[in-house]
């Protein structure tokens, strides 16, 4: 968010070694839990990234051939068997529920207090809708004999890459579709309208909070666009 | 301190947002490029085809999300700087394992198919 208090700053490239060079401040304009969740994301996307090089390691290395996920995440519709029909709208669902943050986040700084609580209540059901989407596709596959060590499509190694990036992906969403709920409750009760005070800190509550939950709530889609791309379509 | 209570001053009036018009247009071709992404898989295309339009689609939607859904876009260049170039750290690590994978692919090839 632009501060009027930037506007005598560096612009572009030269802001760079200006604001590592100054005092108190590297991140200029932006408040410091909005920094601590980048860095935060920053060290999750690290994580993720291991996950994902590490399948992409055993897939690569595996001498039987690897299941085809288009079959394995197929999804029967009125009798015909759907390609990852499942996997396509849970990434929909997904995307429309990080739209609906950004626009939570664009009305709590315009402190319109209802369509700030709306949209972030519907993020959160989006969020669970897709947690028990995930649900039903695992024990769908736990059902049809997929296990960690072995699986009845191909290459062993499948089961557990996909239970542990699935799983660790599902974990997030989870975690952020309880925030999204404790937070809701927040807007609506007026607590960043009113600067009250929260339960773990004497800091006034400040509709930066919802940007910074959106952060999370961006990430975990993002993740999902990587999964997406490399675990079910490649 | 001077920095500071300026942003104080500030708190009160409503922060400038960004149209809504720009987050509706993200969000629709959000929308579409996942559909795009989900008709490689649905015509079935393979090969370098397959994978070249699989990561196009990937970066260009993580692209949209993190310019403009999470405001990198409108953020100073330190942070964006801070958080981009550790990126490459994770291509060098991909860059190594693709390299380890061949090597463990092969020997297991030369040692259970092959039979050493």
């Amino acid at each position: 968010m632009s501060d009027s208090s930037l506007e005598n700053l560096p612009k572009g490239w030269k802001s760079v070694p200006s604001d590592l060079g100054s005092d108190q401040t590297a991140f200029k304009g932006v408040q410091w839990g909005k920094a601590m969740m980048w860095i935060f994301l920053l060290s999750d996307t690290f994580i993720f990234s291991c996950f994902l090089i590490s399948y992409m390691k055993g897939r690569a290395s595996t001498v039987v051939d690897w299941p085809n996920t288009s079959h394995v995440f197929s999804l029967d519709f009125m009798g015909v068997p759907v390609p990852l029909l499942l996997i396509a709208i849970m990434t929909f669902v997904l995307i429309t529920s990080s739209g609906t943050m950004a626009l939570a986040v664009k009305y709590g700084y315009e402190k319109n207090r209802k369509m700030c609580g709306h949209l972030i209540l519907a993020t959160a059901i989006g969020g669970l809708i897709f947690v028990g989407m995930q649900a039903f596709e695992w024990s769908k596959l736990i059902h049809e004999g997929v296990r960690p060590w072995s699986n009845p499509f191909g290459a062993g190694q499948f089961g557990s890459y996909f239970f542990m990036i699935t799983g660790f992906h599902g974990t997030h969403v989870s975690i952020g579709v309880i925030f999204l709920f404790i937070f809701a409750r927040k807007v609506y009760r007026g607590d960043f309208d009113k600067g009250r005070r929260g339960f773990f800190t004497t800091m006034k509550s400040d509709y930066v909070s919802i940007e910074i939950l959106g952060l999370y709530w961006h990430f975990v889609d993002l993740v999902w666009v990587f999964i997406f791309a490399f675990f079910y379509l490649w | 301190m001077n920095e500071n209570t300026e942003i104080d001053k500030n708190k009160d009036k409503p922060a400038t947002t960004h149209k809504i018009g720009i987050y509706l247009w993200i969000w629709g071709l959000l929308f579409v490029l996942s559909f795009f992404s989900y008709m490689v898989d649905w015509y079935q295309f393979q090969g370098i085809l397959r994978w070249s339009l699989i990561l196009f689609f990937m970066f260009l939607k993580a692209g949209l999300i993190m310019a403009f859904f999470m405001h990198l876009f409108w953020e100073r260049y330190t942070l964006v700087n801070v958080l981009l170039w550790p990126m490459t750290a994770i291509a060098c690590f991909v860059g190594l394992m693709v390299a380890e994978a061949k090597y463990t692919f092969f020997s297991r090839l030369i040692y259970f198919v092959l039979g050493g």
